[in-house]
């Protein structure tokens, strides 16, 4: 009984000492954001310190920082309503009108994710440059769309998959077309894997930083932007540049946090779950 | 009122068929069951009939009226599923509901029809719950009135008994024979289950291979298979077979050598048996009775008593041979015993496995348990 | 009321109104831009300069695997691969075997140690290189002096290692997260069973855990490399590429051919050996995935 005991104290020791180190460059961001910009670069790092909130004042009242939030926003959770628009009716066919061509349908899927988004760079901004959808929402919008759409379609079909097909059957049955089933089954049905599929692609949409920063500049630029311009010599506000990173990160952690094991299944393409 | 009609029906996935031609006529208020082990197509067939899939060739007629074009809830069908596939976000009463929904029937109506099954199926104090909270025995029951609500003129059951435990199953097979009775509607029910074909049918379909094996009530199944496949699907413990030597064979009868020499002659038109051919004779273990100068004898290896009936495990000549005997039989195990039959009680089976021609009907075979209609047995072998 | 019906029960045409919409935009999606890709790559192609241009067969090829530049980014691409892949699966499954014992806390440390992972990449690159790893003002400088050691200008001295270690501390959560889940349904009789046969916790870890893990530790390794193969962020925003060439890798090295640059028939070239990179990954990674879905 001791033994076990101590063996429990030991590893709770350790898997606390890892996690703490793990996470510590992250504490130590939000700790930075209280502080004044004196104390932030102070050697040694200040650990005891009369908490701020000037920091959060000063990002606050950038005009600035509220655009790049509310283009977070937009961009994220228009992509994702876009997908999952698009995604429901497909998935939907996949998992229960299955066609010999099915399998191939989402193993194409998946491969068009594997596409290096630095091989079509060119290309990518080329297309926008003659469309004007340079540094725009919209366009920034619809390649998020494209770029989880394959994720999106995998997520959702293996959610619908678990649906019994039988209920689905009996709402035919009963009258049912294929909206009414869709709409009255399938999705009060399915309901958390939808929810948990759109926050995994609110996440994705809100953290990417290869085409934020290369399509755009300044009227369409997220978050990610935001704080990729403190590395230039502004970098230097440190307690700035945390408040905002840690206004940046929270939503997404907490939204992280909460969906981490159906996003274990979207993430490996439904091979681990 | 409604009577069905399959014309040479044919399902095809892909390159293989897995139904080859069936034809059936089921009559108004006729309780059918489709019974046949699994993989032979009777949950197909079925699925047919309700429209969730489509026949590859073959005309599928409701009082004459060909259906095979018209979508599922078009045909006026109501399906009860293996796993009731009740909704599990609605309560019982928006999940009988459901289809009067769809169809845009007021709710005052709505809750009057819903209210009117709940009433024939002991369903009112649930009304308000969700599946999750029901036991198998009600889902089951919610289950059939989703189909009652709906009236339809055939009610389709594919297995729907095979998930409830023992006891339950014997009360809702009760159930369902009395609300047959009380709707007095054409049914159509699927299952692996030989007793519940038995116990329900007004007429079996024996599927095997996507082959309908043999139509026929009951009691025609259980006295005059029509092949060995059948004699040995209908009927529990199964019909003991064993290999036999004709002797001597005409229209008025085939005299055979048992194993281990004795001889019998069996009351079956032989006209087509030669002397010398070998046939297979089958013989039900209800039917064999302990008789110390029996042609058959053996040592018994396994004993099971029920209490009413006791069944012995006989090793006798290279075969086990099973006996449903008395239920206060002495025997113990390793006992040698022997043991015979009433002639006209065992069947021959030729080498295709068809059964040679009983020269006597069994009295109860067109007997059927409402009132009287001529069977129309169908086959297409 | 019947003739309304007709078609219900034929699948073909409803599955194909229903997938047109995701298959045809993810088919334009990766086809014109890769025709351009290809195109462009053969072409002499300046944004800059619109007097360059015509058809430049292979020259731009000839070009890219003729300069240094593309072997030193190639060989920074494997390092930092082949590195965070080790780093992240070996601690990844160390981690995901500690994390699954029963502790205090067990919950709360868990989150802990997988929230890396849900931070921006810009943030954490900033992160580090402003209060970890900064010479004079950064935490482990101030370690270092602590214990006695001279504090090492990261960045400068140690670019790609520096890279190294921000990429692991973002993708060792995910190979823990992935792993732990997997551990996770590894049935406990088959442990018991191993115990009562007389196994120890390092046989038990080698010959149950590790085996039971294999796919799941593939699965990360593919999916870790189709992201790692084109970092971009983290140099972008620390080290941008930098000092000379030190911390460019395949990516970052396209970005400066193409918008700094603009060398549009170049960018593509690279463009192209990326794609083929990715793609022999993902031949991997597809049939693995494959083998595990039924339809």
């Amino acid at each position: 009984m001791n033994q076990t005991l101590s063996k429990k104290l030991i590893l709770t020791l350790l898997a606390w000492f890892i996690a703490l180190v793990v996470f510590f460059p992250i504490f130590w961001m939000i700790l930075t954001g209280f502080k004044t910009e004196g104390e932030a670069v102070a050697t040694p790092p200040s650990l005891f310190f009369d908490p701020t909130l000037v920091g959060y004042h000063e990002v606050m009242a950038r005009a600035d920082y509220v655009k790049f939030a509310i283009n977070s926003v937009i961009v994220s959770v228009g992509s994702t309503l876009l997908a999952l628009l698009v995604a429901v009716p497909a998935a939907y066919s996949m998992a229960f009108l299955p066609t010999p061509r099915t399998r191939g349908t989402l193993l194409w899927m998946l491969s068009t994710k594997m596409l290096p988004p630095v091989g079509v760079l060119m290309p990518i901004y080329l297309i926008f440059r003659d469309l004007g959808l340079l540094d725009s929402l919209t366009g920034l919008t619809i390649v998020y769309m494209l770029m989880n759409l394959p994720i999106v379609v995998w997520m959702l079909y293996t959610f619908f998959k678990d649906v019994p097909k039988d209920i689905l059957e009996a709402g035919r049955m009963d009258g049912a077309g294929t909206l009414q089933e869709v709409l009255y089954l399938l999705v009060p049905l399915t309901l958390p894997g939808i929810a948990s599929t759109g926050l995994l692609s609110v996440i994705l949409s809100w953290n990417e930083a290869f085409w934020s920063l290369n399509l755009t500049t300044s009227d369409a630029a997220p978050l990610t932007a935001f704080i990729a311009s403190f590395s230039s010599p502004e970098g230097l506000f440190w307690a700035k540049l945390s408040a905002a990173s840690t206004m940046a990160i929270a939503p997404i952690l907490i939204l992280g946090w909460m969906t981490q094991k159906q996003m274990v299944r979207g993430l490996t393409f439904g091979a681990v779950k | 009122m409604a009577t069905l009609e399959l014309n040479n029906i044919v399902k095809e996935f892909g390159d293989t068929q897995v139904i080859k031609g069936v034809d059936l006529e089921v009559k108004d208020r006729e309780f059918v069951v489709f019974v046949g082990p699994s993989g032979c197509g009777k949950s197909t067939l079925l699925r047919m009939i309700a429209g969730l899939e489509s026949a590859s060739s073959g005309d599928i007629k409701v009082d004459g009226q060909r259906i095979n074009e018209v979508g599922p809830a078009e045909r006026g069908l109501a399906m009860v599923f293996q796993s009731y596939a009740l909704y599990p976000h609605m309560t019982v009463e928006d999940n009988m509901g459901f289809s009067l929904r769809l169809a845009g029937v007021a709710k005052e109506q709505r809750r009057q029809k819903v209210l009117e099954a709940a009433r024939i199926l002991q369903l009112e104090p649930l009304l308000d719950r969700k599946p999750k909270a029901l036991s198998g025995g009600q889902r089951q029951r919610v289950a059939i009135g989703r189909a009652i609500v709906r009236n339809p003129s055939i009610f389709l059951f594919d297995e729907p008994l095979s998930n409830l435990d023992a006891a339950l199953r014997v009360q809702m097979r009760i159930e369902l024979a009395r609300l047959h009775d009380e709707l007095d509607a054409t049914m159509i029910y699927v299952t692996h289950d030989q007793i519940e074909a038995m116990t329900m049918a007004d007429k079996i379909v024996v599927l095997q291979g996507g082959i309908v094996e043999q139509v026929g009530s009951p009691m025609e199944l259980y006295h005059h298979p029509r092949n060995r496949f059948v004699a040995g699907f209908i009927g529990s413990p199964k019909m003991n077979f064993t290999d036999v030597e004709v002797l001597d064979a005409n229209a008025d009868g085939v005299a055979v050598r048992l194993p281990g020499g004795g001889e019998c002659r069996v009351p079956v038109d032989g006209s087509n048996a030669r002397p010398g051919a070998t046939l297979t004779l089958g013989i039900r273990p209800e039917h064999l009775m302990l008789d110390d100068d029996g042609p058959l004898g053996g040592e018994i290896v396994v004993i099971e008593r029920l209490g009413g009936v006791t069944s012995l495990y006989v090793q006798c000549h290279g075969d086990e041979w099973i006996l449903v005997t008395d239920g206060d039989v002495r025997h113990r195990v390793h006992d040698a015993i022997r043991f015979g039959f009433e002639p006209g009680r065992a069947h021959l089976f030729a080498e295709d496995g068809l059964a040679l021609a009983s020269l006597e009907r069994h009295p109860l075979v067109n007997v059927e348990r409402k009132e009287n209609r001529a069977s129309t047995a169908s086959d297409d072998r | 009321m019947r003739d309304r019906a007709s078609g219900r029960t034929v699948g073909g045409m409803r599955t194909f109104f229903l997938q047109a919409p995701a298959v045809s935009m993810l088919l334009l999606w990766m086809l014109v831009p890769l025709g351009m890709t290809l195109w462009f790559s053969f072409q002499r192609y300046n944004l800059l300069n619109p007097m360059i241009s015509g058809f430049a067969g292979v020259d731009n090829y000839t070009y890219l695997l003729t300069d240094p530049a593309l072997w030193t980014a190639m060989g920074n691409t494997l390092l930092l691969v082949g590195w965070v892949l080790a780093i992240t699966v070996v601690g990844g499954t160390l981690l995901a075997v500690l994390f699954q014992q029963e502790f205090f806390g067990r919950g709360i440390a868990r989150l802990l140690v997988i929230a890396p992972f849900f931070v921006m990449p810009t943030v954490s690159a900033l992160i580090w290189k402003n209060m970890m790893m900064h010479p004079v003002n950064g935490v482990l400088a101030w370690l270092f002096n602590l214990f006695g050691f001279q504090a090492v200008d990261w960045f400068s001295s140690l670019p790609l290692t520096s890279i190294v270690i921000i990429v692991s501390w973002e993708w060792l959560p995910f190979a823990l997260l992935i792993l732990l889940t997997a551990i996770q349904s590894l049935d406990d009789d088959q442990v018991e069973a191993a115990r009562m046969d007389g196994a120890g916790p390092i046989a038990i870890f080698w010959f149950i855990t590790l085996p039971h893990l294999k796919r799941a530790i593939s699965v990360v390794i593919m999916i870790e490399m189709i992201f790692l193969l084109t970092i971009f962020a983290e140099i972008f925003v620390t080290t941008s590429g930098g000092p000379g060439l030190a911390s460019t890798n395949l990516a970052y090295l396209i970005y400066i051919r193409a918008l700094l640059d603009f060398d549009v028939g170049g960018a593509s070239a690279g463009g192209v050996i990326a794609i083929v990179l990715a793609n022999i990954v993902a031949i991997f990674l597809v049939r693995t995935v494959a083998k595990n879905l039924e339809t």
